[in-house]
């Protein structure tokens, strides 16, 4: 039985259709990929699964649970979501940002185990020695961190990411990703992340699902997915995919620069 | 472990720091006080001052001179005391318009909640017209105004999607709207309405009462509390509304019953006030450079910073060019803003 799972979810704005059809699971201890083009309906697709937008059919079941019959807090103690660029307007430091990931359990006060939790979830992520400084003097990827950070002290199960590596460059890109699929086998958390760096999607998770307009096209292992059939496809673009390393990755080519034999 | 330790302690030392900030601010509002009391063509002493108001308080325990307790009871303390209320509630209002908006600049006056108030009682000075009538005209009509743009702000919100950009949009159409309708009403008004609606906009404390104190004391201890309940949501909110929804916030229930609260605060403090800008917008800012965002302290904090500002500035605009006393409105803006300039070019992490 997988931790999180959806079914035949659709959705629309108004009366334009942005999902439909689209069904996944996720195992404890499993990182899936959202992959897909600008526009075909990733980030819609996480809000839909973190219950902040209201699905026309199917549904999302998160231990056993359908997320529509849970309150917002409740849906908020199983399921952390992390939005794309979040924590850019923040002026309070990392210890009170991370802090807030308690919000769902706090009532007014702080005590001396969510304190804990917090140290605790700093030191997961290397945040320590920046722990009283404001977040709108860290660097993108110390940020990232942070948010991530927040999200543990949430002690969900699952965590939806949106483009958590958009902004950063390739040192922190891995960094983050590593972080992430540490913390998913180390301690059995779900994590759903969209992506747009396939080469990053396929070294780091461990399904893949291609989205191409509002519908699932292809999920699987990397191996599976990430070919040159499906980048042509969804994305319209011609590429080699090599497979000479552990995962999969894919090398673009300049429309009529594709020589024989590469 | 050690670092652990550190990092503790240095949020212990955070928070020792706000407490300190808060309590520095009750000290220095209690001496205030007790100084603007004394303000006037009556002279007397601060200590003076102080028996006076105790005396009212424990007529067997405290003696004052007859006359100091006469003139403080009926005449001053009412309006020192107006204006802590009025500060302390202005300056709420604009933390927590500038933080479920995330816009610095957002504040009763940036969204049009003043304007609305502003029109209001131009049609009431200059069309005898009102909700209700005799003493109770021009605030009535500032205070219903108000509320509406607020309802307005709330409902073009509400149509096109609550999200705090539409919310800032929609109270920077509205304060246009409404500076066009007061406009018209001092076009066709005559030179006296035009000076009564002029004067209206400075803002001053002069008229308070002690009924108009027991309003606004009871609408700032109905709605202050609550605030700071729930100053968790309020903290996930400044951060986002896909944050604050992650961290299972009711965002669009919040952002409305947040906006509203502020709009009554407002709306019950500007009725009687006439527009005093400046301290929903800067009370905030100098709270959060001195000690962060945290609205459990934040709200509190600036509250009280707001309350010391309109003090301050109307016991100057009382003494400066006394027996004439200056609108404070404009006083608060001539001591606000440089000082405000001051902290904001000397701290880059405003």
């Amino acid at each position: 039985m997988p931790r999180l799972s959806v079914e035949d979810l659709s959705f629309s704005y108004r009366d334009r259709r942005v999902l439909h059809g689209v069904t996944f699971s996720v195992d404890a201890g499993e990182v899936l990929g959202l992959v897909g083009p600008n526009g075909c309906g990733k980030t819609t697709l996480i809000r839909c699964v973190d219950g902040m937008l209201t699905p026309d059919g199917g549904r999302v079941m998160l231990d056993k649970r359908a997320i529509r019959t849970m309150h917002r807090r409740e849906v908020a103690q199983a399921m952390a979501y992390v939005p794309q660029s979040a924590g850019n307007r923040t002026a309070a430091t990392v210890f009170e940002t991370v802090l807030m990931g308690r919000r769902p359990y706090l009532n007014w006060t702080v005590n001396r185990t969510d304190e804990e939790k917090v140290v605790a979830a700093l030191d997961a992520l290397d945040l320590g020695d920046l722990a009283l400084r404001k977040v709108g003097e860290l660097s993108g990827g110390e940020r990232q961190r942070v948010m991530i950070a927040r999200a543990l002290v949430q002690e969900t199960g699952a965590i939806l990411l949106d483009e958590p590596t958009s902004n950063l460059d390739v040192c922190h890109q891995m960094g983050v990703m590593e972080v992430l699929r540490g913390l998913a086998e180390e301690k059995g958390l779900s994590i759903v992340i969209a992506l747009h760096d396939l080469n990053l999607a396929a070294t780091y998770c461990h399904r893949l699902m291609v989205m191409k307009a509002g519908a699932v096209y292809g999920y699987g292992a990397p191996d599976e997915v990430l070919t040159e059939e499906m980048l042509r496809a969804v994305y319209g673009i011609e590429a080699v995919v090599k497979r000479d390393l552990a995962a999969p990755y894919m090398v673009p080519v300049r429309s009529g620069s594709l020589r024989g034999g590469a | 472990m050690e670092q652990n330790v550190v990092i503790q302690e240095g949020y212990a030392r955070l928070k020792k720091t706000r407490a300190l900030f808060i309590g520095g601010l009750l000290a220095a509002l209690v001496i205030l006080v007790g100084i603007a009391v004394t303000l006037g063509s009556a002279d007397f002493t601060v200590a003076e001052s102080y028996l006076a108001i105790l005396a009212g308080l424990f007529p067997g325990t405290f003696t004052a001179p007859e006359m100091a307790e006469i003139i403080v009871w009926d005449y001053r303390l009412h309006r020192v005391l107006f204006a802590v209320c009025a500060g302390f509630g202005l300056a709420v209002a604009g933390s927590v318009m500038q933080g479920i908006l995330r816009n610095p600049l957002a504040s009763p006056f940036t969204l049009g909640v003043a304007s609305a108030a502003t029109t209001g009682a131009s049609i009431a000075i200059v069309l005898g017209a009102g909700v209700v009538g005799g003493d109770y005209l021009v605030i009535g009509n500032a205070f219903l105004f108000a509320l509406l743009a607020a309802l307005a702000i709330y409902g073009m919100a509400r149509y096109r999607g609550i999200g705090s950009e539409t919310m800032v949009l929609a109270g920077i159409a509205i304060m246009y709207l409404f500076s066009a309708v007061t406009s018209l009403l001092q076009y066709v008004g005559s030179a006296e309405q035009l000076r009564a609606v002029v004067f209206w906009t400075f803002g001053s404390v002069d008229k308070s009462t002690w009924p108009k104190l027991a309003i606004v004391s009871l609408v700032l201890a109905c709605t202050i509390p609550y605030l700071l309940y729930r100053a968790w949501d309020l903290n996930a909110l400044a951060e986002g509304d896909e944050v604050a929804a992650g961290l299972g916030v009711p965002v669009e229930r919040s952002m409305i019953v947040f906006m509203m609260i502020a709009s009554l605060i407002t709306a019950v403090i500007i009725c009687f006030t006439g527009t005093i800008g400046f301290i929903g917008l800067v009370a905030p800012h100098i709270t959060r450079m001195a000690i962060g965002g945290d609205f459990r302290t934040l709200l509190p904090a600036s509250g009280l910073v707001g309350a010391l500002l309109l003090l301050g500035a109307d016991s100057v605009a009382r003494s400066v060019l006394a027996p004439q006393v200056l609108p404070v409105g404009i006083v608060t803006a001539f001591l606000g803003v440089p000082f405000f300039i001051y902290l904001f070019m000397h701290r880059r992490d405003a």
